[in-house]
């Protein structure tokens, strides 16, 4: 089964750790890759993760991705998005995102690129970037590792807080893991510096630096662990049995 | 006690520069109907306040709005709306972008009457540089913290859409997530709302009915029977949102003029007949996350 390993496959691995330590939080992961991982986390390293239907419910089992008889889903509690905010702001939550861009700081982008006056690309808006950052746990996940994502100086429109931060009450962020198609990394380093703790087979410490913007710490060049064979199973049989992952990667 | 009016006589009752407050949430019960009206208006330089979806590109698209006051546009399924994007991208748009939190917070000191409302949502972040306005206040407690003060969001007018109303007001939502119309609706003077239903008091379902009633009838002005009004975006549990409908609609932002004549300067019933129908709407699947 290794030698068939996929890319999406390992991301999806090492980005379920994330939240091996987070006993009851609400555990969102949006987008692709961070939901098969929440999904994958409460499947193997955490039980006990609160997870919605991508919608209003609190569900028992991680949904598969696609279509489904939404009817045998086995419903739990209730997470409006007003019930959402209130968990997040007593910092119950901890939510995997995909930035536009990241810096040096932690500081995370998903508003604008260029000139917040007249962007050069409206994206999104801040959503709930500022109130997800400062209030609980977040980890990252970035398809595509380049100095377009990771950039030097500060990004373009500061939506969730970095380490920077020199405001006394608000404090730091928490900033887990953050997982990219190069590697894993966290911000643990001197001064929370981005630090890289594992490679992914076949990418090098140089291909890492070069495709970042800014000095990272290089903390291991290990091979990032591959998923096990427990894991493979559930990402290709229940998670994922379509195959949508390798859409994030073209596999 | 009769509140119903037609969407003519809700746009009467706007004038230019007012702040309007849009209920729903992205691409779900969107007041679509009302939105076209004041697309056809004479109406300008409206404030909106909204959890954007195609309500904001559509009225974007008018030249119908001088400041837009949001924390997010997207239409769902598809990220991105082209038509708020292309007004962002041109420079047409005064904004005030806010945390999706500090939205509700604004709306809620608002219905609450109070002049703003403390949290710690904007430290860290360019939301309180592209914000100048924005204050902060001190706790006058011990703990002597520093807070962001938002600012109440006082609307002029709420504009939302409903499964179900009576001549009075009394409306019932029956989608699971009620996202904020009751804040929309206690922050403004008037509330619209376009209903899919309009019945009589005996046919809003007693006491299991009345549990879906989000915000007491004492705050809407007028009630509007709109079928189909929340196309194309969704109004669970009747229908889904049109997803094809959509891709036309963003398709649209390069040649305006065209959907404009075949969706748009027409009357809320011609409306329907032109996106397929009162059948075709309630048929469209909900759909899966």
């Amino acid at each position: 089964m290794a030698d068939l390993i996929s890319l999406s496959e390992i991301c999806i691995s090492s980005a379920s750790k994330a939240w091996k330590d987070d006993g009851e939080l609400l555990a969102t992961g949006i987008g692709l890759i961070p939901r098969i991982a929440a999904g994958l986390a409460k499947l193997t390293c955490n039980p006990d993760l609160m997870m919605t239907d991508g919608e209003t419910f609190l569900i028992s089992k991680p949904l598969p991705m696609g279509k489904r008889d939404s009817s045998a889903d086995l419903i739990e509690g209730y997470m409006s998005y007003s019930r959402v905010f209130e968990n997040l702001w007593g910092g119950h939550r901890h939510a995997m995102v995909t930035p536009t861009q990241i810096d040096s700081f932690g500081q995370t982008n998903i508003s604008c690129i260029g000139d917040h006056e007249n962007p050069k690309v409206q994206l999104l808006g801040v959503r709930g970037f500022p109130g997800n950052f400062i209030s609980h746990k977040n980890s990252i996940f970035i398809p595509n590792h380049s100095t377009k994502t990771f950039v030097e100086g500060e990004v373009d429109m500061v939506s969730g807080m970095g380490y920077n931060s020199h405001h006394a009450h608000a404090g730091k962020p928490e900033i887990l893991s953050v997982i990219t198609n190069l590697g894993v990394f966290d911000f643990n380093g001197p001064n929370h510096q981005l630090q890289l703790l594992s490679l992914h087979p076949g990418v090098s410490a140089d291909d890492v630096c070069s495709n970042t913007g800014f000095n990272i710490t290089i903390k291991s060049e290990a091979e990032t662990l591959l998923p096990s064979d427990e894991e493979l199973v559930l990402i290709r049989e229940v998670l994922d049995p379509l195959g949508t992952r390798k859409l994030i990667f073209g596999e | 006690m009769n509140k119903v009016l037609t969407h003519h006589e809700v746009v009467d009752q706007l004038s230019d520069g007012m702040t309007i407050g849009v209920g729903g949430w992205g691409a779900r019960r969107k007041p679509m109907s009302l939105v076209r009206a004041i697309c056809q208006s004479e109406l300008k330089d409206l404030t909106i306040v909204s959890y954007g979806g195609p309500d904001v590109g559509l009225l974007c698209a008018h030249k119908k709005v001088k400041k837009l006051i949001f924390g997010f546009v997207s239409l769902d399924m598809i990220p991105l709306d082209a038509h708020f994007r292309q007004a962002r991208q041109n420079g047409e748009l005064e904004v005030m972008e806010l945390d999706e939190g500090m939205v509700q917070w604004g709306l809620r000191a608002a219905a609450m009457k109070l002049s703003f409302l403390p949290t710690r949502v904007g430290f860290g972040t360019d939301v309180l540089k592209y914000n100048p306005e924005i204050k902060f206040i001190t706790s006058p407690y011990a703990d002597g913290e520093e807070y962001v003060a938002m600012p109440a969001l006082n609307l002029d007018v709420a504009l939302l859409h409903v499964n179900k109303s009576d001549e009075k007001g009394n409306t019932q939502i029956y989608g699971p997530d009620p996202f904020f119309d009751e804040m929309f609706a206690r922050a403004a003077n008037k509330t619209y709302v376009s209903s899919e239903e309009v019945v009589s008091t005996e046919d809003l379902g007693g006491k299991e009915g009345a549990i879906f009633n989000r915000f007491e009838r004492s705050l809407v002005s007028g009630v509007i029977h709109a079928q189909g009004g929340a196309h194309p975006t969704s109004c669970a549990p009747s229908y889904g949102f049109d997803m094809e409908h959509l891709k036309t609609y963003s398709a649209a932002a390069k040649s305006f003029s065209e959907y404009s004549d075949q969706f748009l300067n027409i009357s809320h019933e011609d409306y329907i007949e032109a996106v397929g129908g009162e059948t075709f709407i309630n048929n469209i699947p909900l759909p899966q996350f």
